[in-house]
């Protein structure tokens, strides 16, 4: 089998506090395979921003990955020097915030932030680089780029600025993006656009996605897998279609029911009681005994590992019996 | 039918956007206005809801303001009721109408005050409209009002920021509520929540107007939570509306072509293998809006006709469309969408 491009295995995240240590991602396992895009759902205060976070190595002290490893094509990335991260973030892990207005340094042209982040990564000289900047510019759909790459951020529109984003990301040719609610601030219109862009050119370069979302309907449209997150652990991942289909982990079947359609007509939404727990007091046993409507005695005191039980399906919920792969 | 309760004539909303004086005198530019609402007309009859639904930009939030009377409408004219609202009323009869409509914000975070405790916050609409005089009258209304939004009584106590959202979203309708209006104005009350808790707040709105037939404008830019929700749909575009329809109508059988757009562009959660047509261009700046139907640059029926005139709101098959392609008849039906033969199971 193929080695993945981005092997994460029990990652656990801690911030200590003076009220003790809080766990924002909790013993987290997934791989995701060149040109497959995996997308991350949860509420917010999941830990799906936090894992995104882990992988390109940018989370904020006192937080720290307190376990676990996280492996770029089969080389661990999650105990190296600051300066060894800095040369892979970017260059080999490319990055998309929700923001693009802040992802963007209002006081360079485009031409100035696209051109400086090729030469960073690629030795290539600047007439060479602005030639690449203006050829991704025209690849992500920004009509008129010759013209255009030398204006400033603010003479772009939303839409057009995360296109740029996604520019800026893909420049050094990367194996895996990071893409953290890329479509959030957007208008739907333009909300499929970058979608769209995005999955296109990742396809083209052959790059694996790390969608992290809580847009369910994104997710449909953009992923092949879906790893599900509730207060800091997997729920559920599989195929996506499956997932959304047939999902196994009631937090899931909530999720899924909670989302109003477009195609039948329901009277009441199905609704989950009660809300997340907060970090310092996640229930013991499985974190959403308290609202799961399936919950019995063993969900109280023993907490579910996301184990197998379908093909290529993992669920952390005493419900469904573990399948060892044949 | 009988007399609508709210009846939106014309509603225009201008809003001055020039540089300074000394900018405009120096540099010899005019004076710059943005049309932000655009000679919008409908009617809300009682106990219905209606929604808007728009892109950014479109205006919604604007005739929000309009209705609530946060904002003072350039032309045009807002009846609430038969008594017309935008002439400005004063003194006691202003009072007494404006008990009956209420607002329910976008962002729970920024609508509650956070020094103050729950019980103030719900309690004030009672104490400006005079309804509970004693203090003890007021604190038990508030109680009340809290178990009715699924709060209990003691959560009065505590600080806005002791809640989640979805909790301070509950304390945002306690307090519209607090005054018995009839009418809300609902301004993307849940497009700050994740989906869990919007569902348990949209439910909570439901049940509330069943028990108490409210009538509600319900604004959003989510249209899957707009067809859970209203009865019938305003679509804006750049100020001015496009297309009004019963929820089910819209769905089914669009007729605007920005309307047909917008629905293509909904991602499909349930992967029923709809497949999204790409949707071409952005919403025009407000500031410089296309010649004629604003919708024209992106429309793929567009002819000369719509670049010169803006189309007029005009009754097609019975729903008022603002298209001259639909008009003309040169628009083919869109395909019926697989919406209309599903339904609940």
């Amino acid at each position: 089998m193929a080695e993945p491009v981005l092997s994460v295995k029990n990652l656990t995240v801690q911030f200590p506090t003076r009220r003790g240590v809080l766990t924002a991602v909790d013993d987290i396992s997934f791989d995701i395979m060149a040109g497959e895009v995996l997308g991350v759902v949860g509420e917010s205060g999941a830990g799906k921003s936090m894992t995104g976070a882990a992988v390109i190595g940018l989370i904020e002290p006192p937080g720290r990955i307190s376990g676990g490893e996280i492996r770029l094509k089969g080389e661990r990335i999650d105990n190296i020097a600051p300066d060894a991260m800095r040369a892979i973030r970017g260059r080999r892990i490319g990055m998309i915030f929700q923001d693009p207005l802040t992802s963007l340094n209002p006081l360079y042209r485009i031409s100035q932030q696209i051109i400086e982040t090729i030469r960073t990564h690629l030795h290539v000289g600047e007439a060479e680089a602005r030639k690449r900047a203006i050829k991704l510019l025209d690849d992500v759909g920004i009509p008129d780029a010759a013209r255009r790459i030398d204006d400033y951020p603010h003479q772009f529109s939303g839409g057009m600025r995360q296109r740029v984003v996604i520019a800026l990301a893909l420049c050094a040719e990367p194996d895996l993006v990071i893409a953290d609610e890329p479509t959030t601030a957007l208008d739907v219109s333009v909300q499929a656009q970058i979608i769209d862009v995005m999955k296109e050119l990742c396809r083209e370069r052959n790059a694996a996605i790390m969608l992290v979302t809580h847009d369910m309907g994104v997710i449909a449209e953009t992923a092949d897998r879906v790893a599900v997150m509730y207060a800091g652990r997997l729920a559920e991942i599989g195929p996506v279609r499956d997932v959304i289909k047939n999902a196994f982990h009631p937090y899931t079947q909530g999720l899924m029911g909670s989302i109003p359609s477009l195609t039948t007509d329901l009277d009441r939404l199905l609704q989950i009681p009660g809300s997340m727990p907060r970090l310092s007091a996640i229930p013991k046993g499985c974190p959403f005994n308290p609202r799961c409507p399936k919950v019995f005695d063993r969900c109280r005191i023993e907490r579910p590992d996301a184990d197998p039980v379908a093909p290529d399906r993992r669920v952390a919920c005493w419900l469904y019996p573990e399948v060892t792969p044949a | 039918m009988s007399a609508p309760l709210l009846d939106v004539r014309h509603l225009s909303r201008r809003f001055d956007v020039s540089k300074p004086w000394l900018n405009r005198v120096i540099e010899r530019i005019p004076r710059v206005h943005v049309r932000a609402v655009d000679d919008v007309s409908f009617e809300i009859a009682k106990g219905e809801t209606f929604a808007l639904v728009g892109e950014s930009g479109s205006g919604k939030s604007t005739i929000a303001r309009l209705i609530v009377g946060l904002l003072k409408p350039s032309d045009g004219e807002i009846i609430f009721d038969g008594k017309s609202l935008a002439r400005g009323l004063k003194g006691a009869e202003a009072r007494r109408l404006r008990r009956r409509f209420q607002m329910i914000f976008q962002d729970p975070f920024a609508s509650l005050n956070p020094r103050w405790r729950v019980t103030e916050i719900v309690a004030e609409p009672l104490k400006v409209f005079n309804t509970h005089k004693s203090d003890r009258e007021r604190r038990k209304r508030v109680g009340e009002l809290l178990s009715l939004v699924g709060l209990s009584p003691e959560d009065g106590a505590k600080f806005p920021h002791q809640f989640s959202g979805g909790q301070r979203q509950r304390v945002a309708i306690a307090r519209a509520l607090a005054a018995n209006p009839e009418f809300i104005v609902c301004d993307e009350p849940t497009s700050a929540l994740d989906v869990s808790v919007q569902a348990q707040i949209l439910n909570l709105m439901k049940d509330l107007q069943a028990e108490f037939g409210l009538t509600y404008v319900f604004i959003s830019h989510n249209l899957s939570v707009v067809r859970h929700m209203a009865n019938r749909i305003g679509v804006l575009y750049l100020g001015r509306l496009v297309e009004v329809a019963p929820s089910h109508d819209l769905f089914a059988r669009p007729q605007h072509p920005y309307t047909r757009m917008l629905l293509d562009a909904v991602p499909d959660v349930e992967m029923t293998g709809r497949r999204r047509k790409k949707v071409e261009g952005e919403i025009p700046s407000p500031l410089n809006p296309p010649s004629g139907c604003a919708f024209n640059p992106r429309c793929p029926f567009a002819n000369e006709r719509c670049r010169i005139e803006v189309p007029a709101l005009k009754p097609w098959r019975g729903q008022p469309v603002a298209c001259h392609g639909i008009e003309e008849g040169r628009i083919p039906d869109g395909p019926a969408q697989p919406i209309a033969s599903v339904t609940a199971p």
